[in-house]
């Protein structure tokens, strides 16, 4: 029921992209997020388009999964190129009534929510690739330069584990709850928005309920194993670069030169 | 009057690496007036089955009737049908969500569409099923109560609803033995009086060998063995022990009498047959 949404879904497997480093891949997924910003025409949106299909390819993913993960903000999606193809000013090259379609309008919907698309895309990217505690580590290893800074990336870093690793465990109880309450005649769907917002008590109650009791328990768990933060704590799998981290950073810086040289070219020439 | 399960297969996250069958061509017919106890290992497809009987799962191959209706359908008569299956989850209480332990139990006959006469009638009836006072209990907050005392007030959420087959997936669980009691003897009262079917799953055998007389032995999605609980417990032994099921505690020790010498003349299933044969063989009765 609840178990095919996938955003921040682990996929194993075998691959280049599995294979990197944690702190690479952060690395390169923010590059990518500064490249879809840069990106300023259809060439550039093209290429980026190309680079995640060849990063799904060199992963091994079904294409159809990370299309799957854009579900969850299609509205969103739709709504951006709605406002854009409606209101956009220009050359008419549709019209009904009132309203009308311009071929800039229609460009920039494509393009803004193809931009959505993309960061989507790239960050389930991420998420399939990398199990969470991988991807934690990563982070608390990237953010602790900061750490002088009183930037606590231990303390951030458990705190992602701790709700990446509970997503899940809460899925599966709102799962078994809806199921309960639906073996008692309740219906989800259907009626007003009120009616439906009063129809989701019965799982939000018990939800909250069985997370604090769940927090609560992990908490004392946690204290009966002693830890007490990050002072002192030392790491089982130490993150070490490899060659294939290089081959993806020179790959990543590649494809925000080209991506930059387009927008300062687009300076010069539209298009 | 059946709940009939033609030949289901049901798979678990179909199509990702974490694909997993839970149920294997599976076809049983369970009548009404069966007390039936599912037994089997942790995994087996026990509570996956549980969930096929009245729709909350859909069945990837093959279908699932109640009373004649195939659950697959929308309407009213699906609907019916579906009312007609009570299921006591596993851990019930974390399903409690009103203020007071009255709109609580009142959910299940509210949403059947029935007046509010006959929803406090029903859950008069509930409560009084599963051992708490009304006048006591309807106002309290269900979550001031002891685990035993939320479990009771969920299962009576289920029974409120009338339903004419009872599923409960290990009611026991985390129980004090006099709960314990106190449900499965209220069960039976109900059982009896009602002409319903009860289905119980459970990992104890001692409880499926006292109140089940037809047994459902579940392996890796499949169902084992299916017949009557004595003779199951008294001649499959083997075939129990192949798919990691244990044979009640009466019976091992009957082993262990006889052993020392005791020659007792049956298999007891149950502590007081087991009581009853050692009497009889020491002459006391």
């Amino acid at each position: 029921m609840l178990s095919d949404i996938t955003l921040g879904q682990y996929f194993p497997g075998v691959s280049f992209v599995h294979k990197l480093d944690p702190r690479t891949k952060i690395l390169a997924t923010m590059s990518f997020i500064i490249a879809v910003f840069l990106a300023a025409s259809v060439t550039s949106y093209a290429l980026l388009l190309c680079f995640v299909l060849s990063v799904i390819f060199l992963a091994k993913l079904p294409v159809l999964l990370v299309v799957k993960s854009i579900k969850p903000l299609w509205i969103i999606i739709t709504l951006t190129l709605a406002i854009h193809l409606l209101t956009g000013q220009g050359e008419v090259i549709w019209s009904w009534k009132f309203l009308s379609i311009t071929k800039e309008g229609f460009i920039m919907g494509v393009m803004m929510s193809m931009r959505l698309v993309l960061l989507l895309m790239i960050s389930s990217i991420l998420t399939f690739t990398t199990s969470p505690i991988v991807l934690t580590d990563g982070i608390e290893s990237l953010l602790k330069p900061f750490k002088r800074f009183g930037v606590p990336a231990h303390e951030l870093a458990m705190m992602m584990t701790i709700a990446l690793r509970f997503i899940p465990t809460l899925l599966e109880e709102t799962d078994r709850i809806m199921k309960a309450q639906m073996a008692r005649g309740a219906e989800f769907t259907g009626g007003n928005i009120i009616a439906r917002a009063k129809g989701m008590l019965p799982i939000l109650i018990p939800l909250f309920i069985s997370a604090f009791r769940r927090a609560d328990e992990l908490a004392v768990a946690m204290e009966a194993r002693c830890y007490r933060g990050g002072e002192g704590r030392t790491s089982m799998h130490e993150l070490v670069y490899a060659h294939r981290d290089f081959v993806a950073a020179a790959g990543m810086l590649l494809l925000i030169l080209i991506i930059g040289l387009l927008k300062w070219s687009s300076g010069l020439c539209v298009i | 009057m059946s709940i009939e399960v033609k030949n289901i297969s049901y798979t678990y996250m179909a199509k990702t690496p974490f694909e997993r069958q839970a149920l294997q061509n599976i076809t049983v017919t369970i009548e009404k007036g069966e007390f039936v106890a599912i037994i089997g290992h942790t995994g087996s497809g026990k509570s996956t089955l549980a969930e096929h009987l009245n729709g909350l799962l859909s069945p990837s191959t093959g279908e699932v009737c109640v009373d004649g209706v195939n659950l697959k359908g929308k309407g009213t008569a699906v609907k019916a049908a579906k009312h007609k299956v009570g299921i006591v989850f596993q851990y019930p209480e974390h399903q409690l969500f009103a203020e007071t332990i009255y709109e609580d139990i009142a959910f299940g006959p509210r949403n059947s569409g029935k007046s509010e006469v006959e929803v406090e009638k029903q859950v008069r009836m509930a409560m009084g099923f599963v051992g708490l006072n009304y006048e006591d209990f309807a106002q309290r907050s269900p979550f001031q109560l002891s685990g035993g005392q939320m479990r009771r007030v969920a299962i009576a959420g289920v029974v409120a609803m009338n339903p004419e087959y009872l599923i409960m997936d290990e009611p026991s669980a985390g129980l004090d033995p006099s709960s314990r009691d106190a449900i499965f003897a209220q069960l039976l009262t109900v059982f009896k009086e009602r002409d319903i079917a009860v289905i119980l799953i459970t990992h104890s055998m001692e409880e499926a060998a006292q109140y089940a007389n037809r047994l459902l032995v579940m392996s890796k999605g499949r169902i084992a063995i299916d017949g009557k609980t004595e003779e199951v417990f008294q001649k499959q032994r083997a075939r129990l022990q192949e798919v990691g099921v244990d044979v009640p505690e009466s019976i091992k020790i009957t082993d262990l009498l006889n052993q020392k010498g005791l020659s007792l003349e049956e298999q007891p299933i149950t502590k007081e047959h087991l009581v009853k044969s050692i009497k009889k063989a020491k002459g006391w009765s």
